[in-house]
């Protein structure tokens, strides 16, 4: 059966963003990082019309999409299976982590370099691998810092967006052997790219994300900037792309305009440094690349949502982020403190804490839930406008 | 039922929304107009790729050897990966070979990664593959990996040496996939490639080289023979 929708208790919110308010590092730490992100996208943007007419074609590609979604699965998962790519079905996410651990037992992996996988943290796969004695290894620089200080990914395309370099420096120091500690960001790359290495030419298994599926090739179309995710995707013997049943999309050339939104939204890059479209496992005569390579299509509630035809609409979400950047409640209790922070179609986690309710789900977005928000949290009196600590 | 049956079945029994509308990429089309002519193609892709912090070196289709072979002794790359079996590679290895001692040592990639992996991963400086063609939009290379280039060897050395004919400058990406009918057949990997590994994930503060390539190097060959 799938989840319903399930609207998260607030449970310890008011504490947690209480204590993010009044935590004057990490609101410098993030109102920095928003100020730079949503100024990097305003830069690639600078027409607001072909902003505009960009979006509306974004719009229209994906909700040809979902207008024809069993389809479109069904076409994909055709030509994927005739390009030798294996397709799974979840409808939960333990099944979708009892199918990535039928293949690990199967392939006898102890050890599973990740890329970025959005749907991996949903699922809570790190999790149930390592209840099952494998190893899980964060590859993304971000998620690898995250990983290794025990914490959860603050935001969707820069998870350590809450850590400052001195905290990054003694994170090392303290958990890589050998590593003295440093502030020079070129060197804490360096190092993570030295340990990394190793762990690459060592997994078994290597698991991605998926940005776009495009059924009429069978092509799975990953996007990246650090190149993590090719290693994952191509040098561990079996390659597992996990990813939800709305990322489908019917043509390749639906892509282009679609990757055109995605990064410069994102992080304000007109392009990633990679893009990376699988179709197929190792073939006869070539030499490198993975000998199996699996899709898991994730459900998790967005069956539900594609049944509502108001919430089918957020099944058009490409995650590039932009409106986490552009959040006046994420920029202010973001990071790991505000718990369910993920943004997108993920049921479980969409609606964010202030929304009780599926009328309330787009407050979260509005300038003018800031004050009310600070009303319920602090019971401060409304007119002290030039005390609001979120009115900076 | 299978999970696969049910999640169909709710699809399928779901309202229908708006009807399917097949998304015009005319208007996107005519709002991307290609560059005038093929020296602002090239010119554009030198500018955007060169921003990604890739170089790019102009010379000819019988000069590149030369070239590479010095701007391999200035990053002092001791060992160069590269093709056997393509022409450029043939082409590299009787430049080299002629070039004595001076010129770094020429490692073919000719076997399967899992029998080398270790030796791939610590010993090799560099590598040397073609390209398919380019993006100039964006700045991007367009690389088919084979089993003549495997798909590694744009990724694990530290430097990316990349061949490229200036004639095969599309205009942006939509444009090369209609242009060369991809939809009709992908490769194993296809890979658009936009200068050097980076990340910014530690205080947005920009570093090359995360688990990729270092450097990317363009040698940008004129088929006309002349320099631009």
């Amino acid at each position: 059966m799938s989840q319903p929708i399930q609207i998260h208790p607030a449970k310890g919110f008011k504490e947690r963003s209480l204590a993010a308010l009044n935590d004057p590092a990490q609101r410098k730490n993030f109102r920095g990082a928003m100020d730079f992100l949503q100024m990097k996208r305003r830069a690639q943007f600078p027409d607001p019309k072909d902003l505009s007419s960009l979006r509306d074609l974004g719009e229209a590609i994906r909700r040809y999409s979902l207008a024809r979604l069993p389809d479109l699965l069904e076409q994909l998962e055709r030509n994927l299976t005739a390009n030798g790519i294996q397709v799974h079905w979840a409808e939960t996410p333990d099944q979708a982590n009892a199918i990535a651990l039928g293949i690990a037992r199967r392939v006898d992996a102890r050890l599973i370099a990740k890329g970025k996988s959005m749907v991996s943290e949903e699922v809570g796969f790190n999790h149930a691998m390592e209840a099952a004695g494998i190893e899980t290894l964060e590859t993304d620089m971000g998620e690898y810092i995250v990983q290794l200080a025990g914490e959860a990914p603050s935001h969707i395309i820069m998870p350590a967006i809450h850590k400052t370099k001195q905290q990054i420096a003694a994170l090392f120091a303290e958990k890589i052997p050998g590593v003295a500690y440093s502030e020079d960001v070129d060197t804490l790359i360096q190092i993570g790219r030295r340990v990394l290495r190793r762990k690459f030419a060592a997994a078994d298994i290597g698991l991605s994300g998926v940005n776009f599926a495009v059924a009429e090739t069978g092509t799975l179309f990953l996007v990246e900037n650090e190149g993590n995710g090719r290693m994952c995707t191509t040098v561990p013997r079996v390659h597992i792309a996990i990813t939800g049943i709305e990322k489908v999309v019917a043509k390749l050339e639906h892509v282009p305009p679609l990757n055109s939104l995605l990064p410069r939204s994102a992080t304000g890059q007109p392009v990633t440094t990679y893009l990376n479209l699988i179709s197929s496992p190792r073939k006869a005569g070539e030499l490198d690349g993975p000998e199996e390579v699996h899709l898991i299509l994730v459900d998790n509630g967005r069956t539900q949502a594609y049944g509502d035809l108001q919430l089918r609409a957020t099944l058009q979400c490409i995650r590039c982020g932009a409106c986490m950047n552009h959040c006046p409640v994420y920029a202010r209790i973001g990071g790991p403190r505000l718990r369910h922070h993920l943004s997108g179609p993920d049921r479980r986690h969409h609606l964010a804490p202030p929304a009780r309710s599926r009328r309330h789900l787009p407050a979260v977005l509005r300038l003018d839930a800031v004050p009310r928000l600070r009303r319920r949290l602090s019971g401060a009196h409304p007119d002290h406008r030039s005390a609001d600590p979120l009115a900076q | 039922m299978s999970a696969r049956e049910r999640i169909l079945g709710r699809l399928r029994a779901a309202p229908a929304g708006s009807p399917a509308v097949l998304p015009d990429l005319g208007a996107w089309r005519a709002m991307h107009p290609p560059p005038a002519d093929a020296a602002a193609a090239i010119a554009l892709f030198r500018k955007n790729i060169e921003a990604a912090r890739a170089e790019v070196h102009d010379t000819t289709a019988q000069d590149w050897p030369l070239l590479l072979a010095k701007l391999a002794a200035g990053k002092g790359v001791r060992t160069l990966l590269f093709g056997p079996n393509t022409r450029h590679g043939a082409q590299l290895a009787a430049h080299l070979n002629a070039a004595g001692p001076a010129a770094p040592r020429l490692v073919p990639y000719n076997r399967p990664v899992d029998k080398w992996r270790d030796e791939l991963f610590d010993d090799i400086d560099a590598s040397l593959t073609g390209a398919r063609g380019a993006i100039a939009d964006t700045g991007s290379l367009i690389l088919w990996p084979d089993a003549s280039e495997p798909r590694l060897m744009s990724l694990v050395p530290h430097i990316h040496f990349v061949l490229l004919d200036a004639a095969l400058i599309h205009a942006n990406l939509l444009a090369a996939i209609t242009a060369e009918h991809w939809a009709t057949g992908m490769p194993t990997n296809a890979l658009v490639i936009s200068g050097p590994s980076k990340t910014a994930d530690i205080q947005q503060t920009l570093a090359y080289g995360a688990h990729g390539p270092r450097e990317v190097v363009v040698l940008l060959c004129n088929t006309n023979g002349d320099k631009p």
